[in-house]
C-alpha cells in the first residue's frame, strides 16, 4: 500500500467505521447511564432543583475558592489544554470545511499561525497535567489503564497534526494520513474511557446541583 | 534509426553550439543539477547516438501524446525529436498497418538491450481482447517489446498507476507498468497529462549519465516531482490567513484566494505545474483559478470529489452515523432493561435485617 492508497484508506473506510463506532458507543453509553434512573427525592422541597441543575453546570467551571489553591496546577494546565485543544478542532481551516460538509454549515477559521500557538499550549497543558498526575501520589492510585491510554490518543492527534502541517515527516500525504488515523483512535476510544466525561460532565453536575437545590442548598 | 551522433544531427539542421550549450544549460537546471556537469551534458549529447525509443500506448486518451507535441517551435520540447529517434508511435508514425508493427520489430532487434520504452495508458488484465494492437493483445506486446528493453519510462499517470481504466470498479482489470514488472529500472512521469519538459529532461539525464535520475517512493524523478504544490503555490500566503474562495464566482475567487475548501488537492500533490507552469511557463490551473486536482498521484480518481476540500471524508457519512446512532439506542436501551430486571429482581429478594439480627449474629 502506498501512500496514497493509504490516505484514501483513512479518509474512507477508516473514517467509517471509526465514526460508527465512537456514535455507536456514546449513544450506548448514555442511554445506560440515563436509563439506570434515579430513586425519587424524598426530601422536603426547599428550592428548585432544576434551577440548582442548571446553575451547578456553570459555577462548577471554577472549583470552590477553599480549594482553589491546592487545584491551582490542574486548573490552569486543564484549562490551557482545553481551551488550545478546542480552538485547534473547532477553528482551523481544514477541521472548519469538515463540519461545514457534516453539518451543512460552517464559521469563520483563524489564521494558521493562531492554530499554530493554540497547538503547542494544548500539548504543554496535556504534558503538564501528566506531570501533575505522576508527582501527586493520589491522582497516580487513582490512575487507571484506560486513562493514560485516554491521555495518549489526545495527544496523538495534535502531535501528528502539527508533524503534518510543519511537514515534518515527507512525504506529507503519509503525515496527513496517520494525523487523520490518530483522530480515527481516539473516536475508538473515546466512548469506553473517562474521555466521556465531554458527554457525561454536564449531566453530573446537572444531577448534584439538582440534588442540592431540592434542598435549598446553592453550590 | 539515425545511426548520426545528435551533435551531426543538430548540426544538420542548422543548430548553433550556443543554441546547443543553451538546451544543456536549461536540462541542467531542470533537472537540480549543478552548473558544473553543463560541459558533461554537452559532451554526453554531442557524441551520443540518437536513443532509440519505442513508444506504447494501451488504455490512454492520447493527451500524454498531445501534451508532449502541443509546443511552440522552437523549444525544449522540439529538441527532444533531436535526441531521440522515435521508432515506433502509432499517433506519431507515418506508417500504418503491417509496416508500423515491421518498423518496431526493426528497433527491437537493432537496438536490442538499448532502446528506451516508452508507456503511456494502462494495461487491461481481466480480458486481453479489451485492447488490441495490430491484432496484439496490450500485454503480449507490453512483454514482447519491454524484455529487451534497456529502462522503462511509464508516462501519463495511467501507464504508472493505473490512472482512470484503473478507477473503481476497474472493469477491465487495468494495471499499471511497475504492476507487471520487475526485473528492470521503471521509471514513473506521471500527470494527466504529465509536464512535456520531464520527458525530455528524464531523456536527457539517461543519455549523459547513462542511468536514471534520483526517484521517490513513487518511482518520480525528484528534479520534478519533489516539490509540493501547496509549498509552492502563489496563493500560500491567503491559506495562511484563513482566506477562502467559498465559491468559484464570490469575492474571495475574484481575488485570487486560495481554494483549499473548493476541493483543492494542493497540500497531497507533488509535481512541477507550481513552478515549471504549462504552455511556455503561461501558468499552471490553479493560476486559472480551478484547484489542482492531484493527477501526478496514485488513485487520484478513487480520492474524493475534485470540489470537495481535502479534509471532508470520501463519501457521506450519514448512513454510517444513522446506522450506529440505531444500534447504539437498540444497545443501551437493551442494557437498561436489563440493568432494571437486576433491580427489580434485588428488590425482590432484598430481606429486611433488624438491629436485634445483627446483634445476634455478633454474639
Amino acid at each position: 500500500m502506498n501512500y496514497a492508497e493509504f490516505l484514501i484508506w483513512v479518509r474512507g473506510d477508516a473514517f467509517h467505521w471509526s465514526l460508527a463506532i465512537f456514535i455507536f458507543g456514546v449513544t450506548l453509553r448514555l442511554l445506560e447511564i440515563i436509563l439506570i434512573g434515579r430513586k425519587a427525592n424524598l426530601a422536603e422541597k426547599r428550592g428548585s432543583g432544576v434551577a440548582g441543575g442548571i446553575r451547578t453546570i456553570f459555577t462548577r467551571f471554577m472549583p470552590n475558592q477553599a480549594v482553589l489553591p491546592r487545584v491551582m496546577h490542574t486548573l490552569v494546565a486543564g484549562y490551557v489544554f482545553h481551551i488550545g485543544f478546542f480552538i485547534v478542532l473547532l477553528f482551523f481551516a481544514p477541521h472548519v470545511a469538515l463540519f461545514e460538509a457534516a453539518f451543512g454549515f460552517g464559521w469563520p477559521a483563524l489564521p494558521n499561525g493562531v492554530i499554530d500557538f493554540a497547538t503547542i499550549m494544548a500539548i504543554l497543558g496535556l504534558i503538564a497535567v501528566l506531570i501533575n498526575r505522576l508527582r501527586n501520589p493520589v491522582q497516580r492510585m487513582l490512575t487507571g489503564f484506560g486513562d493514560w491510554v485516554a491521555w495518549f490518543v489526545t495527544l496523538l492527534p495534535l502531535v501528528t497534526g502539527f508533524m503534518a502541517f510543519h511537514h515534518l515527516v515527507e512525504p506529507y500525504p503519509l503525515m496527513l494520513a496517520l494525523h487523520i488515523l490518530s483522530v480515527e483512535l481516539l473516536l475508538i476510544v473515546f466512548p469506553f474511557t473517562k474521555l466521556m466525561h465531554t458527554f457525561t460532565l454536564f449531566l453530573a453536575r446537572y444531577y448534584t446541583g439538582e440534588n442540592a437545590g431540592h434542598r435549598g442548598v446553592e453550590i | 534509426m539515425s545511426q548520426k551522433t545528435i551533435g551531426a544531427s543538430l548540426r544538420s539542421q542548422g543548430i548553433s553550439r550556443r543554441g546547443f550549450l543553451k538546451f544543456c544549460a536549461a536540462t541542467a537546471s531542470m533537472l537540480a543539477l549543478p552548473p558544473a556537469v553543463i560541459p558533461q551534458i554537452a559532451h554526453a549529447l554531442e557524441n551520443a547516438k540518437r536513443q532509440s525509443v519505442i513508444w506504447l500506448s494501451f488504455q490512454e486518451c492520447t493527451g500524454c501524446t498531445e501534451s508532449l507535441t502541443r509546443s511552440h517551435a522552437p523549444t525544449l520540447e522540439n529538441l527532444v525529436f533531436d535526441l531521440l529517434s522515435l521508432d515506433y508511435h502509432h499517433t506519431l508514425q507515418a506508417a500504418s498497418g503491417d509496416a508500423a508493427e515491421h518498423a518496431r520489430e526493426l528497433a527491437m532487434e537493432a537496438n536490442k538491450g538499448e532502446y528506451l520504452l516508452i508507456v503511456d495508458g494502462s494495461i487491461p488484465t481481466a480480458n486481453k481482447g479489451y485492447s488490441t494492437i495490430a491484432g496484439i493483445s496490450n500485454i503480449d506486446m507490453f512483454h514482447e517489446v519491454a524484455k529487451d528493453a534497456k529502462a522503462i519510462v511509464a508516462v501519463g499517470t495511467c501507464a504508472a498507476y493505473g490512472g482512470l481504466p484503473k478507477a473503481e470498479p476497474n472493469p477491465t482489470g487495468a494495471v499499471s507498468v511497475e504492476d507487471l514488472i520487475t526485473d528492470k529500472p521503471v521509471i514513473n512521469v506521471p500527470g494527466c497529462p504529465p509536464i512535456p519538459m520531464v520527458i525530455t529532461g528524464i531523456v536527457a539525464h539517461f543519455l549523459t549519465f547513462n542511468t536514471l535520475p534520483e526517484l521517490d517512493s513513487l518511482k518520480r524523478p525528484l528534479s520534478f516531482y519533489g516539490q509540493n504544490i501547496h509549498d509552492r503555490c502563489y496563493r500560500r500566503p491567503f491559506y495562511e490567513r484563513a482566506q477562502f474562495a467559498e465559491t468559484f464566482d464570490d469575492e474571495g475567487a475574484k481575488k485570487g484566494w486560495c481554494l483549499y475548501k473548493l476541493g483543492c488537492k494542493g497540500p497531497t500533490t507533488y509535481n512541477a505545474c507550481a513552478t515549471a507552469k504549462w504552455n511556455e511557463g503561461v501558468s499552471f490551473p490553479i493560476e486559472a483559478g480551478h484547484g489542482c486536482i492531484g493527477c501526478s498521484e496514485p488513485d487520484f480518481w478513487d480520492a474524493g470529489s475534485f470540489y470537495k476540500a481535502l479534509s471532508v471524508p470520501l463519501s457521506g457519512t450519514a448512513q454510517a452515523a444513522g446506522y450506529a446512532v440505531a444500534a447504539g439506542a437498540a444497545m443501551g436501551v437493551a442494557a437498561g432493561a436489563m440493568n432494571m430486571a437486576k433491580r427489580n429482581s434485588a428488590r425482590k429478594t432484598h430481606e429486611t435485617v433488624s438491629i436485634d439480627d445483627l446483634e445476634r449474629e455478633q454474639s
